[in-house]
């Protein structure tokens, strides 16, 4: 039976060997759901922003369904992605199924509706608080989107964290458009499932613990930043 | 739709700058199963292919019908497989064109320590089975279709039993969460020895029979028609093929050992 104690010293060990294979795991990992987390916000930030400022027929429908997305189960989205990027499907001449790429895609959209859906939420609160002023100001709502995008920062700050959370915790989505190949698209996640298959217990947990543990280093390294920011901002 | 257009380049650049790191002089993406991905074969065999050829081998690691799904769909530029009549049936299909037999092993049933069907006892596998049933012990099986769970069903159906029941549980699950959960419930379950012997979360499972050629696993590769997806590499697909058949891919395979133990015996007809 693996007991905590024996998953920590694995995962203690696995840390300080620096271990080679491990490495790999986690530089993919970190790759793959940074970007996925940059590109999302790319273009979910502009998106959430714009939900909230502009009144358009079916804008409801849109809120709720970008809010319904944010449940969307990853193993759909990698369905989705799979069939999309599959040789037989629509976009299969790229040759993106089974490498990093389609991972990347698949977590941009597991991620993309949490982060519009969150900044709609934030923006839209922030606005209603600043109408008046921008008014006055006489900007245009286009021109609204930066400025109070820029203003909402620090809560924005912890809407990204909430999708690379999403991003890098999920499992059902890289395992099927990854494919979980050895030293190309394994990542923690898929190496826990696939230790945990070979009832390596203690191993498949001893990563699950240092997956946490890097998870919680980058929220750290995110609230130091906003931290700091603030203060200086008074 | 400038915008759309925009994300696809920007993923594109990020998908070049990922695969970077991962390119290779070539390489074949090979849709397995993961009863020859767990036990760890596929780390002892592919580097000395990899060595002589300087072709690196991609295993994805899926259940036997997914693996034929995968090839269908032109996901994949080689096949691995554990289910014969799957295989010919593919091979009929016009989807490959031709099939070889690479290596066996063998299924075992492993359950309870304690017995309660008392199948250590049975004579053949169709009897151990009809055991499990009339006591109606809490059996795991796979439910996934792949080679081990379309191996089971077909032994069911020769013991004369139609498996249902609140005993009979059908996971929907790999080989290794399957073993898992049937450490946890103290089920009886049907599992390829070379799972079984690289498995470590045993807990009360014991191996209870084997030795019956009807638990006989056959692998075969099969060569894809090259007709139904031209993209693919078959002709690196086919020096694999070729190499596993060849005497240096069968000395390979039978030097594999877990545990101090053989699990695959080479028997590819030359």
């Amino acid at each position: 039976m693996p007991t905590a104690d024996n998953a920590f010293a694995t995962a203690l060990r696995l840390v300080l060997n620096l271990d080679p294979a491990l490495r790999e795991i986690v530089a993919l990992s970190l790759q793959i759901s940074l970007s996925a987390v940059a590109l999302a916000a790319l273009v979910a930030l502009p998106l959430g922003a714009a939900l909230a400022l502009w009144r358009f027929p079916g804008r409801g429908a849109v809120i709720v369904v970008l809010n319904a997305l944010m449940g969307l189960p990853p193993v759909v989205a990698g369905l989705t992605v799979y069939l999309l990027l599959s040789r037989a499907g629509p976009l299969g001449q790229f040759g993106l199924l089974f490498t990093p790429s389609a991972m990347v895609v698949a977590q941009v959209l597991l991620i993309l509706p949490i982060i519009a859906a969150l900044t709609r939420q934030q923006v839209e609160e922030l606005h209603a608080e600043y109408r008046e002023q921008l008014q006055s100001l006489g900007l245009s709502r286009l021109r609204r989107i930066p400025t109070l995008l820029w203003d909402a920062r620090f809560g924005l700050m912890t809407v990204i964290l909430a999708g690379f959370g999403r991003a890098s915790a999920e499992v059902g989505a890289v395992m099927i458009v990854g494919g979980n190949i050895d030293g190309v698209t394994r990542v923690m996640t898929t190496a826990i499932v696939l230790e945990t298959s070979k009832g390596n217990l203690p191993l498949a947990l001893g990563l699950g613990l240092v997956l946490l543990a890097l998870v919680t280093l980058i929220n750290g390294a995110a609230y130091v930043v906003g931290e700091t920011a603030r203060r200086r901002l008074g | 739709m400038p915008k759309a257009g925009l994300i696809l380049a920007a993923l594109g650049l990020m998908g070049l700058s990922l695969n970077a790191t991962a390119q290779s002089v070539g390489h074949i993406t090979l849709a397995s199963t993961t009863s020859t991905e767990n036990s760890g074969l596929f780390d002892a065999i592919i580097p000395a292919f990899t060595e002589a050829t300087g072709i690196e081998v991609r295993v994805v690691a899926v259940g036997t019908g997914q693996a034929f799904e995968i090839a269908r769909r032109g996901d994949a530029d080689a096949l691995l497989v554990h289910d014969t009549r799957g295989e010919e049936q593919f091979v009929a299909d016009g989807w490959a064109s031709e099939r070889a037999d690479v290596m066996v092993n063998d299924f075992v049933v492993v359950g309870p320590d304690d017995d309660p069907a008392g199948i250590r006892e049975a004579a053949d596998v169709t009897e151990a089975f009809a055991r499990i049933a009339e006591a109606q012990a809490s059996f795991a099986s796979r439910g996934d279709d792949s080679g081990t769970h379309r191996a089971e069903l077909r032994l069911w159906e020769s013991a004369g039993v139609e498996p249902d029941g609140a005993w009979y549980r059908e996971l929907g699950s790999g080989m290794g969460p399957t073993l898992n959960t049937a450490a946890a419930m103290d089920a009886y379950v049907m599992a390829d020895r070379a799972t079984w012997v690289a498995f470590d979360n045993r807990q009360n499972l014991a191996l209870l029979f084997e030795g019956d050629e009807a638990l006989f696993n056959q692998y075969g590769s099969l060569l894809l028609d090259p007709g139904r997806h031209p993209h693919l590499k078959h002709d690196l697909a086919e020096r694999w093929h070729r190499w596993l058949l060849s005497e240096e891919g069968q000395r390979a395979i039978a030097g594999f050992e877990v545990k101090g133990q053989q699990l695959f015996f080479p028997n590819a007809s030359r």
